[in-house]
């Protein structure tokens, strides 16, 4: 039952990927190649970076620049959250400072970290921790306030030390909202990045995009997105499937449902 | 005369009203116990019974040191349960009203709680955890999360976790009242064998008249806001086959009780 609702879901999906190729070629045909080259080149552009070390390690550089970039903010956003959790003294101080942050555009921090700091790969962790700092902060707040009252005194009538208390029901508890907070953050930090690098970096995708845009490549331009397109789908799907496993205890009554 | 286990000395507690009511000043606060005083001695199980939201549950939440009292004096074997944090690490075991179990851990992992919480040695936890399932009837749902144990499982559940810790004091909250009455009637008659067995202490705050004279040594009737309206031992009531007449007081004395505090 389960397998034959996900192979719907599989072929909808392809046959709507396909359906957008198909446009895409047929208006190849009406169009110069340097506005919609045809599908075949676009796929063997992909493929030639995919099987080329040096452009596939341009790849790497961005996704490792991800990694890092949501790492740094996790972990600060992490303490921020708890500490904020903790003190309502601590959150009226921080929580607006995080508010005006957020509303500061990726580009503006771009262009301040360019200002501030030399080191190229500093200034794109510098953006990124920036940029995806307080949603990941706000989340993963958000999912320590969900915490069950009536399952904090259960656990309390234990008398449990700190880190215990942490360990047994504070990380339980907290553990799908930073899993969403991952997903969410994930596709906003790939943008942010091309948008770095293409600006202030000298390698990356974003840094491909930039030389594809000057040499009016168009089937490069879309091949390098599409790496970018294609980590992001892979790592969301691995984190799906953490998410699956973390959570399995839900499954069946979100089945129900 | 042996050292009472829990002691009530002139005990109030006051809750300040969300809204209305003038405030947190001492006029607008609610009034959920009233200068209440009684012991409970050792081994002994006390029910306490009362209408919904007379204040039982305030005084559990005391006795457990979920909360302090306003002015009075709790103690709990001597400590105070509210402050003296350490010293009541394993000596209480409560259960609620819902199972309150973690949703993302087995029937096993919801009773190894206490235990892993105690730091006790995982192998001897492991034995014990699995020999209250047992006892509770629980053998081949080690592994089961809560949402695919019925409803008298997951109570049963949370029993076992209770006693794991082998606690000296036992609290429970109308456990069984989300219950069906055959599976009611059942735990009921379970828990009392396993708290005589354990020669431990027990109070059973209830609503219902019949559980409370089925379980307590000693049934304390609360009036709102909680304070003791009429105390009876149900061993002498055994012997003076008096259950009718104990129960038509108790009858008596909640029906002429005001209406709830709303």
């Amino acid at each position: 039952m389960m397998d034959s609702a996900r192979t719907t879901r599989f072929l909808q999906a392809t046959a709507s990927m396909v359906a957008i190729a198909g446009a895409w070629q047929v208006a190849s045909t009406f169009f110069p190649p340097y506005l919609f080259p045809p599908v075949p080149d676009i796929v063997t552009r992909t493929l030639g970076i995919v099987f080329s070390w040096p452009l596939l390690s341009e790849v790497l550089i961005t996704a490792l620049r991800i990694f890092a970039g949501l790492a740094g903010a996790f972990v600060l956003g992490c303490v921020m959250a708890l500490a904020i959790g903790r003190s309502p003294r601590i959150e009226s101080y921080v929580t607006p400072v995080l508010g005006f942050l957020q509303g500061i555009p990726a580009l503006s921090w771009v262009v301040i970290a360019i200002i501030w700091f030399h080191g190229i790969e500093f200034r794109i962790f510098f953006i990124m921790v920036l940029t995806t700092l307080p949603a990941f902060t706000f989340q993963i707040l958000d999912a320590f306030r969900s915490m069950s009252k009536d399952l904090f005194e259960m656990t309390m009538s234990f008398r449990p030390r700190r880190w215990t208390l942490f360990r047994v029901l504070i990380v339980p508890t907290i553990v799908p909202g930073i899993l969403t907070a991952w997903k969410v953050n994930l596709g906003n930090a790939a943008r942010v990045v091309v948008v770095a690098e293409l600006v202030g970096a000298t390698g990356g995708v974003g840094y491909e995009l930039l030389r594809q845009q000057q040499l009016f490549d168009m089937a490069g331009a879309i091949a390098w997105t599409l790496q970018l397109v294609l980590f992001v789908l892979i790592v969301q799907q691995t984190i799906s499937t953490i998410e699956s496993w973390a959570l399995r205890y839900r499954a069946a009554s979100e089945r129900a449902m | 005369m042996t050292e009472p286990i829990i002691r009530f000395r002139d005990v109030s507690k006051a809750f300040p009203r969300a809204n209305g009511g003038g405030g947190r000043g001492r006029g607008g606060d609610l009034l959920a116990v009233e200068r209440l005083s009684f012991e409970v001695a050792p081994a002994e199980i006390v029910a306490v019974l009362g209408k919904t939201g007379c204040g039982k549950s305030t005084m559990f939440n005391l006795i457990a040191g979920l909360i302090e009292p306003t002015s009075g004096e709790v103690t709990v074997s001597g400590h105070n349960p509210f402050r003296d944090f350490e010293f009541f690490r394993g000596k209480i075991g409560i259960v609620f009203q819902n199972d309150r179990l973690m949703p993302w851990r087995s029937a096993l992992d919801n009773v190894l709680l206490g235990l892993q919480i105690l730091d006790a040695e995982p192998k001897h936890a492991q034995a014990v955890a699995r020999g209250w399932l047992e006892r509770l009837g629980l053998s081949g749902h080690e592994s089961d999360y809560p949402h695919a144990l019925s409803g008298g499982m997951r109570q049963r559940v949370s029993i076992a976790r209770a006693f794991a810790v082998e606690p000296q004091l036992l609290l429970c909250d109308e456990p069984f009242s989300a219950l069906d009455e055959m599976t009611a009637r059942d735990l009921r008659a379970e828990f009392v064998r396993l708290v005589r067995q354990n020669g431990k202490t027990a109070v059973f705050i209830t609503h219902q008249i019949n559980e409370a004279m089925e379980i307590g040594d000693r049934v304390l009737v609360c009036h709102r806001p909680a304070r003791i309206a009429f105390e009876a031992r149900m061993d002498e009531a055994a012997r003076d086959s008096g259950r009718q007449q104990i129960r038509d007081k108790i009858m008596d004395i909640l029906a002429v009780e005001a209406p709830a505090v709303q």
